[in-house]
């Protein structure tokens, strides 16, 4: 009698439940470059061939394709009727998408830039995020609200905040900041699955950034981060925008004869704490990044998992860098100075790790 | 679930109310005034937790639009949900429990009275965001649309709803994509503590209309009135028609919730005692039963006897059922 969640006559491909949690990789599946927006248009396009169910909704995502172009041609292929413009109600399309996941549906819903999460709040974090629990565990939310982050695009203050750590901080969510194309593909495909609601973060600057990507089926379970780098010297502890300054660093780095390992942790949400401790332990300094404001940041929480679990093993004590707590300014000289560059990050792990 | 869908035939006229159905009607209204005048002795006695919103004096809407739905038909509802909750279905005890926090209840406990919801009856729950549901409700009504099926939606809010944007942003796509979804607005005449003449301006279905929405305003206090009306808006979304906004005009007999006692500083002794004389629900109904012969004294005092052991018994099952294990609070957070 599991009636709203029986999503009749539309067929669950593989019955009820979550099937993101283990892998699946195809092997010897051909390996091109594609881009970071090509890639979440591919988990896009496969999901909803795979499953009847999975719908978009938002503004501007059927011909116009959003503004980043990133759901070009999905409407071609599924129509109006799965890509479905919407009016400029961010509110409303959030909680249409609510409801629809729990009677049997498993909507995408586009929100176009990440500071407009805040005009879907009630929707996230009263209901979407609560359902479940509150139903004592007999609603499901299988929704993803996909969203972007990240400045230096000269857009100002209202298009340029990274605000993944106000949904990091709800329980009953859980919250995805992929850095590549082949993780942004894996872990979309994963959080279409998740019988939870999933906010998905992608970088605005990183749509055109290209990697290989395989052509056949995979997914990238929610919860397990990824180490983007090996090294000895220093953890630098990266999310979505930030783990291309923290390799560009780790670059600099070496050449200077430190050696920092990369850790990309992929979700805030669940957090693979282990990874992390697992790797400080071994490097005894870390420095962790993140393009959300500092203060109360994803960096703070982050800083103190590594604190908790590798106290006796730091060399250092655990810095953190997120972007400066102000608006951000629309001058491109002002923005600049806001976010961690690679010339920052490089700076701060020299004095980490004693060579000033 | 999918049973009742094909047993059933899809409606294509209003269906006519038999005489005795009436009286199955005055069973669920009177069911749910003794239910929240016990939730309220509950909350006197110091048994329950919380508080709690009650419904009496509103009996007619929940029940006359309820009767005018399947089971597996969806509802969101409110804060003041007791009512919506039971006239769609729900049995008393596991509610009961649930107000209490018991693992027996619709929710284990975790929900409590401003969060019930009971997916077997197709009730989405109640909300403790006024104006809240209005995303969820116009969201099943698309899945009802995207899966080809004939269900409907109705979202219940009270006149306090009517100030939230929501509504209206949800409104408009329900009305642009012709969603089976209807917007029963239980005006109650008060926002908590304030009349909603002080925080309404122009006229409610006004703003139903403004988006092209098929409209009504009745007598929410005559449940033959509220079922009649709901009957037409539920075969009108069912056939395709599109959403519809049903004002219920009806009055909130106790105070915003069980603890607000002292109201003379926001209503009169005297408004109240009007409405409670003149215009309850459950005696507008009854006087229309004895009128019309279809009742007499004594099968409505039978009919009193046996909602009030049920009652009785369901209050009795939820003060001996145990509390959820405390492992559980973790329970439940990720599906």
């Amino acid at each position: 009698m599991s009636m709203p969640n029986t999503p009749s006559p539309l067929p669950s491909p593989s019955g009820k439940g979550s099937e993101s949690q283990q892998p699946q990789h195809t092997l010897n599946s051909p390996v091109r470059e594609i881009t970071f927006g090509q890639a979440i248009n591919e988990a896009l396009a496969e999901e909803m061939r795979r499953d009847p169910r999975v719908f978009i909704i938002g503004e501007d995502v059927a011909e116009a394709g959003t503004p980043f172009k990133v759901l070009s041609g999905l409407v071609k292929e599924f129509g109006p009727k799965r890509v479905i413009d919407s009016p400029i109600s961010e509110a409303g399309i959030a909680g249409i998408g609510v409801g629809a996941a729990m009677t049997g549906m498993r909507p995408v819903v586009d929100i176009m830039f990440g500071d407009f999460i805040t005009l879907t709040m009630d929707q996230l974090v009263n209901q979407a995020a609560k359902i479940h629990y509150m139903s004592g565990g007999k609603l499901n939310v299988p929704m993803v609200l996909r969203t972007t982050l990240g400045a230096t695009r000269r857009s100002a203050a209202q298009h340029s905040q990274s605000l993944h750590a106000w949904v990091s901080h709800i329980p009953g969510l859980k919250v995805a900041v992929p850095a590549t194309p082949y993780d942004a593909k894996g872990l979309l495909k994963s959080a279409i699955r998740d019988d939870n609601p999933v906010v998905f973060f992608e970088d605005k600057l990183m749509y055109q950034l290209k990697g290989p990507v395989p052509e056949g089926e995979y997914t990238i379970p929610l919860g397990v981060a990824d180490l983007k780098r090996v090294g000895s010297d220093i953890t630098l502890v990266a999310t979505s925008s930030m783990v291309q300054v923290a390799l560009a660093a780790a670059e600099s780095l070496h050449s200077i004869g430190i050696s920092a390992e990369v850790i990309d942790i992929r979700t805030t949400v669940p957090l693979d704490k282990q990874t992390l401790i697992d790797s400080v332990k071994k490097t005894s300094r870390a420095l962790v990044i993140d393009e959300g404001y500092e203060r109360y940041g994803v960096t703070a929480e982050i800083a103190s998992v590594i604190a908790d679990g590798a106290f006796y093993y730091l060399d250092a004590p655990v810095k953190r860098m997120g972007a400066m707590d102000v608006p951000v300014p629309f001058s491109p000289v002002l923005e600049d100075q806001t976010v961690p560059t690679p010339e920052s990050v490089v700076a701060l792990a020299k004095t980490l790790c004693g060579k000033t | 679930m999918g049973q009742s869908k094909k047993t059933k035939p899809k409606a294509t006229s209003v269906a006519p109310v038999h005489d005795e159905r009436w009286l199955h009607f005055y069973r669920q209204m009177l069911k749910i005034r003794l239910f929240e005048e016990e939730v309220n002795q509950l909350y006197l006695g110091a048994k329950m937790p919380g508080l709690a919103h009650l419904y009496i004096g509103e009996e007619a809407v929940a029940v006359g639009v309820c009767e005018a739905l399947r089971q597996d038909d969806y509802i969101t509802s409110t804060h003041r949900g007791h009512g919506h909750c039971i006239a769609k279905g729900a049995s008393v005890d596991r509610m009961f429990a649930e107000l209490l926090g018991k693992e027996a209840g619709y929710c284990r406990g975790k929900g409590g009275s401003m969060h019930i919801a009971d997916q077997d009856t197709g009730n989405l729950g109640a909300n403790a965001i006024v104006g809240g549901s209005a995303g969820i409700a116009t969201g099943a009504a698309m899945s009802i649309k995207m899966r080809g099926t004939d269900q409907v939606a109705v979202c219940f809010f009270g006149d306090g709803a009517l100030g939230q944007g929501l509504l209206y942003e949800t409104m408009n796509m329900a009305s642009l994509w012709k969603l089976p979804v209807i917007y029963v607005c239980e005006n109650n005449q008060y926002n908590e503590y304030t009349h909603f003449h002080e925080t309404t301006a122009g006229e409610v279905t006004a703003r139903a209309k403004a988006f092209g929405i098929h409209t009504a305003s009745i007598d929410g206090q005559d449940v033959r009135i509220v079922h009649t009306a709901m009957q037409k808006l539920v075969e009108r979304a069912r056939r395709g028609d599109g959403p519809a906004f049903l004002e219920c005009n009806t009055y909130r007999f106790h105070g915003h919730h069980v603890g607000d006692i002292d109201r003379a500083y926001y209503r009169s002794k005297r408004e109240e005692e009007d409405w409670k004389t003149r215009r309850d629900p459950l005696k507008l109904l009854t006087d229309w039963l004895k009128r019309n012969k279809l009742v007499d004294a004594a099968s409505l005092a039978k009919i009193e006897d046996e909602i009030s052991t049920e009652i009785k018994a369901a209050v009795t099952f939820a003060l001996d059922a145990p509390y959820p294990e405390p492992g559980e609070v973790a329970q439940h957070v990720y599906a």
